[in-house]
């Protein structure tokens, strides 16, 4: 009962959207709206192109993928494998607690710390850009990755340990050829899982990124992601014109990229399920 | 009894934490025989059969005290290397075990690590480790499927092939059979015969006739301890303790 009604508050959540955001298609073509370079939706002609906006999400989430796969399946990793149980016990509990940082925290962090500290280190104007967002983001979608790794290294059985190291593999050797390819789809699914948090984050690119509405030329220009635009804009744009239409038409890009991101988890955990031990 | 001793352990005693596992167990194991360990669940068979490979070591609180002697080296000695260790003295599993990788690359595996870097040479290896643990006939059309497509006994077979690839001189097996129906049972066994004329043998089992039927010598676990060990046909027929009598006999167990 709670179910369906959660599931039908959902969809009309979703139809809304849909209704709201599609009417901005009547002033400029789905062709325009994406790849449009100019977002200058107050201005009389305004300009509704989302380009730079898309490329300011996918420059950041990219950049923080960069940042935080690695290092949130090293740690993933290190603590199902090779970490002492004692320092697992006490790290695995941080990880959890960054896990359930308040973003405005880790924006309020990016902006106030971060920020002049790239600033002075660069020697660039603005500490507030791509790279301090993707450094937030990153913060925030480690744990997330690293948690759901780890739970998927973990299950790895260990009769399939013990027989690589019963042919004389080294413990490294084991992890590599061994636990990742038995783990890889519960590891593909922390990833995309964590970057869809990327994705979708408001409260830090808001505060972190800059929020200049053009298309980046480097890691240290600033940025205006989708979710900002759409958080910073919204009580600025009057009831129903085109520019409330126009945000909401960013609610479904947005919506759309963490479908597919979603779709691709699904995929990636169908595609390398093994099965582990084997069956009789 | 022939004085070609392979492995053996001297007041071997094994400890999980506080809880002592193994008591002062002393066994030879003599160079291409089979030796079976038997005894009720629980008597530290697998235990003692796990410290020969350092298996346990995987186990975080354990302690072994004793003499554990692989051609006269002691295998717990701080210069001894495990891995080569284990590369010398292989292992099968009670349940089958094999990578979720293919057929081929479940055995090429052990060659891989061990530094074996020749395609030609692992192909060979491959074929030859197959044809040993008779299973090639089976499944020489479909090396690259999934090993998991394989049934139980053919599993455990290709488990086999995977611990003689990397051309170990012990092969310790730990139940290899007690998973499988009446014909791979009878396979494992007619394997294990014919692999004791090249590799030393040492095999846990929990059926009796299995251990008269493959092994040239027995040992009877009981509680940790040792009980007695003998040529298979003198402990079977004519044992020298009352406890071995009644376990054999199936009075308890």
């Amino acid at each position: 009962m709670i179910a369906l009604f959660s599931i039908t508050a959902l969809s009309l959540i979703m139809i809304f959207l849909f209704i709201e955001g599609i009417s901005i298609f009547d002033h400029v073509s789905i062709k325009e709206f994406i790849f449009g370079k100019y977002w200058y939706p107050t201005d009389d002609p305004a300009d509704f192109g989302i380009l730079a906006l898309i490329l300011g999400s996918f420059c950041v989430t990219f950049l923080s993928g960069i940042m935080a796969i690695p290092l949130g399946i090293m740690t993933a990793i290190y603590l199902a494998e090779i970490a002492p149980p004692k320092v697992a016990e006490i790290v695995k509990p941080i990880v959890e607690l960054m896990a359930s940082m308040p973003s405005v925290v880790i924006g309020f962090f990016g902006m106030v710390v971060v920020a002049p500290f790239i600033q002075k280190l660069f020697n660039i104007p603005v500490g507030l850009n791509i790279f301090n967002a993707s450094l937030m983001l990153a913060f925030m979608s480690v744990p997330t990755i690293c948690s759901i790794s780890e739970d998927a290294i973990f299950s790895v059985p260990t009769a399939l340990k013990e027989a690589s190291f019963a042919l004389g593999a080294t413990h490294f050797e084991t992890i590599v050829k061994i636990i990742i390819p038995a783990s890889l789809s519960g590891i593909c699914t922390a990833v995309i899982l964590g970057l869809s948090r990327a994705v979708g984050e408001t409260m830090v690119v808001l505060m972190a990124a800059g929020g200049a509405a053009m298309i980046p030329g480097s890691i240290f220009d600033p940025v205006r992601p989708l979710p900002a635009s759409i958080a910073a804009e919204m009580a600025e744009a009057p009831f129903r014109s085109e520019h409330y239409h126009a945000l909401f038409a960013i609610g479904i890009v947005l919506f759309l990229f963490t479908l597919i991101f979603n779709l691709i988890a699904d995929f990636l955990s169908h595609k390398f399920r093994q099965v582990g031990e084997a069956s009789l | 009894m022939e004085s070609n001793i392979k492995m053996h352990t001297k007041n071997l005693d094994f400890f999980y934490g506080n809880f002592q596992a193994l008591y002062n167990v002393s066994i030879e194991f003599v160079q291409n025989r089979v030796t079976a360990l038997i005894g009720p669940s629980g008597c530290g068979k697998s235990t003692y059969l796990r410290c020969l490979n350092r298996m346990n070591d995987l186990i975080s609180g354990i302690r072994v005290e004793g003499q554990a002697m692989l051609d006269s080296k002691d295998i717990y000695d701080p210069s001894i290397d495990v891995v080569t260790l284990r590369r010398r003295v292989g292992m099968v599993f009670q349940k089958p075990n094999p990578f979720p990788k293919s057929i081929f690359e479940n055995i090429a595996y052990g060659l891989k690590v061990n530094g074996v870097k020749d395609k030609a040479k692992i192909t060979e290896i491959v074929e030859k480790s197959l044809k040993q643990a008779a299973i090639w006939e089976e499944v020489k059309d479909r090396m690259n499927e999934s090993a998991l497509g394989l049934s139980g006994g053919q599993q455990q077979r290709l488990c086999i092939a995977r611990a003689l690839a990397v051309d170990p001189e012990v092969l310790l097996m730990d139940e290899p059979a007690s998973a499988l129906d009446p014909i791979a049972t009878q396979k494992i066994e007619e394997l294990i015969t014919e692999l004791s004329s090249k590799l030393t043998i040492i095999i846990v089992t929990h059926n009796m006739q299995q251990a008269a039927r493959v092994s040239d010598r027995t040992a009877f676990f009981y509680m940790g301890k040792l009980i007695e060990v003998n040529d298979t046909d003198t402990l079977f027929t004519k044992p020298g303790l009352k406890q071995t009598e009644d376990y054999i006999t199936g009075r308890f167990g």
